[in-house]
């Protein structure tokens, strides 16, 4: 389908998302009169995605990354924030319906084979979007054919078969064509290469590559993969238990790090190098439970820094080693309190 | 040194009415006592079914082997079921990616520990349990007492490896076999995993054989690496040899699609096409339908060419490629 125009301009970021939320109420636990236990996904998380940029996503599991990328895709609804694509709120009577929204937004997913309806053939998947959105059918084929050439596989030895008759790269390649097929700007890839093999995986990061060239793509690209971030991301958004603990341009992310998880985290990265192994571990334990999060900073209770500061009061997200660069930490701001704020100055 | 285990020639298919998987076409290695050897390879090269056939472990009625397997010297093709159980526990141990192949839901790990430590050491109920505390320490559960009444549930994922580890261990193996124990956690953790089992492999003098398909994970915990393609090994060698200067083509094109930072803006060395099916036992160069360097030679399957300290490359060119 044609590509929706550039409305705001290339100075308007094509995504803002502003104080993003959502808690899973999960059921009482059997004889226990208390309140109802909330998971807290996602807690207030807000960025900017630049036109043409790719926004890096990390965190451990359970930290919050696909269920922001859902909420993005109104898949689930938010508890509370706003969602502004290309200078338009979505979901607001006066801006965008969620409908118009998803023409836009695409998303693929990790696992190949559950995002694929086994009973439809390759390009009946590919055209069944268009056709849906009302392309006449002939003309969704044809586009859907040129699109499985794009990515890479020949119209006219796979068009005809079905998702079990394909490896997993393959099966990914089809998803990333069917979800170009309604012309998005932006794709959401989910872990969308974290199940395929590492030189299947770098087939697909080269397609990626060529695609938002060519169809002049944003990606907001979410991975537990730190290598493969810091290969293809523009910008780097770290979550922890729901929340943003640090985002910023991707050199300062890997070469600035400023709050203490991020850097447990990139130091926990296995060394390629024989000669220089880890010897010790960044951080110790396994991240909390997302059910009752600690007080304050959610990540004091592996934090080698914490205060008492750290216990009662929330750090905000404040700006780090350069404009752009955002630390939730204590340490990074002076009034806090924090026995090592003076270094951040 | 003698070896702790030989292998020769391993092959492995599963006979299925429908259709034959030649799942392990001749792999051949030795492992000495106290070393450890990293298998590296893709999803479906074979990795696990080589450490399956080990122990056994392998559907009996569907599964065909051909070669030799010896530990210390014995034979294990073609023992019976319960000589197997035996080895299995008290010489040769198991970690898997998924703790729930090693552990019963239905019973505290306490108690799974503790029985399996009675059944191989022939001690006391109390004993086994003074042990199981033990071993719980030995890997680094904090409140050890208290943590041998959970259920694996109860427990988050490093938690629950880290038991695993534990009962591996309760009857003093020799061998330790194991299977992406690390690639389902989270990197904080999966970290802390590798450097506790290098440090027990170390104060145990274990043999161990690490699966992974995460070069950066195979780095940080074997002496030697194998690399495996199609069900065969395709190179070994020293790990910083092979790391260094890669000879099959194969090798190398996975460490040059191995994507880390320094490669930002670049694109990427990726091997083209995807593995072969295994429906048929191969012929020739299983790599050769994605080989840059395939020729007419490479029809015929190439042998294990050795070369410098103790490396081997399975590639009718690797003299030439060796000594570039
Ligand atoms: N429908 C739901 N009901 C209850 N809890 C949920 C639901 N969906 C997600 N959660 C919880 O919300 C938290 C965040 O989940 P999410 O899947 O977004 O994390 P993630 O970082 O993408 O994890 P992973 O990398 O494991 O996929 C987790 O604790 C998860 O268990
Ligand atoms: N029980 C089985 N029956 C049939 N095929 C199997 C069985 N186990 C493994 N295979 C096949 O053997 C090949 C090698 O598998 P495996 O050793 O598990 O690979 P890896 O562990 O390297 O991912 C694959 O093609 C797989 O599908
Ligand atoms: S706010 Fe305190 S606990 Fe949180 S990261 Fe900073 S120093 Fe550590
Ligand atoms: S034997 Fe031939 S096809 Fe196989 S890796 Fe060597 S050069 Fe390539
Ligand atoms: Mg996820
Ligand atoms: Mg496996």
């Amino acid at each position: 389908m044609r590509k929706l125009d550039d409305r705001g301009g290339p100075a308007q970021p094509l995504l803002i998302v502003n104080g993003l939320r959502k808690h899973f109420p999960l059921k009482r636990p059997m004889l226990d009169a208390g309140p109802r236990p909330v998971v807290r996904a996602v807690d207030e998380v807000s960025f900017s995605l630049p036109k043409g940029g790719t926004l890096g996503v990390v965190g451990e599991s359970g930290c919050g990354k696909s269920t922001t990328a859902r909420l993005l895709m109104h898949l689930v609804e938010p508890d509370a924030g706003d969602v502004i694509f290309d200078g338009e709120a979505v979901g607001r009577h006066d801006g965008l319906s969620v409908r118009q929204m998803r023409r836009q937004m695409q998303m693929v997913f990790q696992d190949s084979y559950a995002s694929l309806n086994p009973r439809l053939t390759i390009l009946e998947t590919i055209a069944f979007g268009p056709v849906a959105h009302g392309t006449p059918l002939r003309q969704a084929r044809a586009a859907a054919a040129d699109l499985l050439a794009r990515v890479g596989l020949d119209p006219v030895q796979f068009q005809r078969r079905y998702p079990h008759e394909l490896s997993g790269g393959q099966r990914q390649r089809v998803n990333i064509a069917r979800a170009l097929a309604l012309g998005p700007r932006l794709l959401i890839l989910d872990e969308a290469v974290s199940a395929l093999d590492k030189s299947v995986e770098a087939q697909v990061l080269n397609l990626l590559a060529e695609l938002k060239e060519q169809f002049d793509l944003t990606y907001l690209f979410i991975s537990h993969d730190l290598n493969v971030v810091h290969y293809i991301s523009d910008e780097v958004m770290v979550m922890y238990l729901g929340k943003v603990v640090e985002i910023g341009p991707v050199e300062t992310i890997y070469g600035d790090a400023r709050h203490p998880y991020t850097r447990a985290l990139l130091a926990s990265r296995p060394s390629m190098d024989p000669d220089r192994r880890t010897n010790e571990a960044p951080i110790q334990g396994d991240p909390p439970n997302p059910i009752d999060p600690p007080s304050g900073c959610r990540f004091r209770t592996r934090c080698a820094f914490a205060e008492a500061v750290c216990a009662g009061a929330e750090p905000r997200l404040a700006t780090g080693a350069a404009e752009g660069h955002l630390v939730a930490c204590h340490m990074n701001d002076p009034a806090s309190g924090h026995g090592r704020a003076r270094l951040a100055a | 040194m003698a070896a702790l285990l030989s292998i020769r020639d391993l092959q492995v298919r599963f006979v299925g009415r429908e259709r034959t998987v030649h799942a392990v076409n001749g792999v051949s290695f030795d492992l000495a006592p106290g070393e450890v050897l990293g298998i590296l390879g893709e999803s479906g090269s074979g990795k696990s079914v080589t450490l399956r056939a080990i122990l056994g472990l392998l559907p009996p009625r569907r599964t065909r082997y051909a070669g030799s397997i010896a530990f210390e010297g014995q034979e294990l093709l073609g023992l019976p079921g319960r000589a197997f159980s035996r080895l299995r526990g008290k010489s040769i141990a198991m970690i898997f990616q998924e703790p729930a192949t090693s552990f019963d839901p239905v019973y505290t790990i306490g108690r799974q520990i503790t029985e399996t430590i009675v059944r191989h050491e022939g001690v006391g109920e109390a004993a086994a349990q003074a042990r199981a505390k033990e071993l719980l320490e030995l890997v680094r559960i904090p409140s050890a007492a208290e943590r041998l009444k959970a259920y694996p549930h109860e427990m988050s994922g490093g938690m629950r490896q880290r038991a695993m580890i534990a009962l591996a261990l309760a009857c003093r193996p020799k061998l330790l076999l194991a299977d992406e124990p690390t690639t389902a956690l989270d990197a904080t953790v999966q970290i802390q995993v590798l450097l506790l089992l290098a440090q027990l492999q170390k104060d145990l003098g274990l043999g161990v054989i690490f699966v992974t398909h995460d070069v950066g994970v195979a780095v940080e915990v074997s002496s030697r690496v194998a690399v495996m393609y199609a069900g065969r090994v395709v190179e070994t060698g020293p790990l910083a040899d092979v790391v260094r200067r890669p000879v099959h083509p194969y090798t190398q094109g996975l460490l040059a699609s191995t994507v880390h930072g320094s490669m930002r803006g670049r694109r990427l060395d990726a091997i083209p096409g995807a593995p072969p099916s295994l429906a048929a036992a191969p012929v020739g160069c299983s790599f050769a339908p994605r080989c840059r360097h395939a020729h007419a030679a490479c029809d015929a399957t190439p042998p294990e060419h050795r070369f410098g300290e103790g490396r081997m490359a399975r590639c009718v060119l690797a003299t030439e490629r060796a000594a570039a």
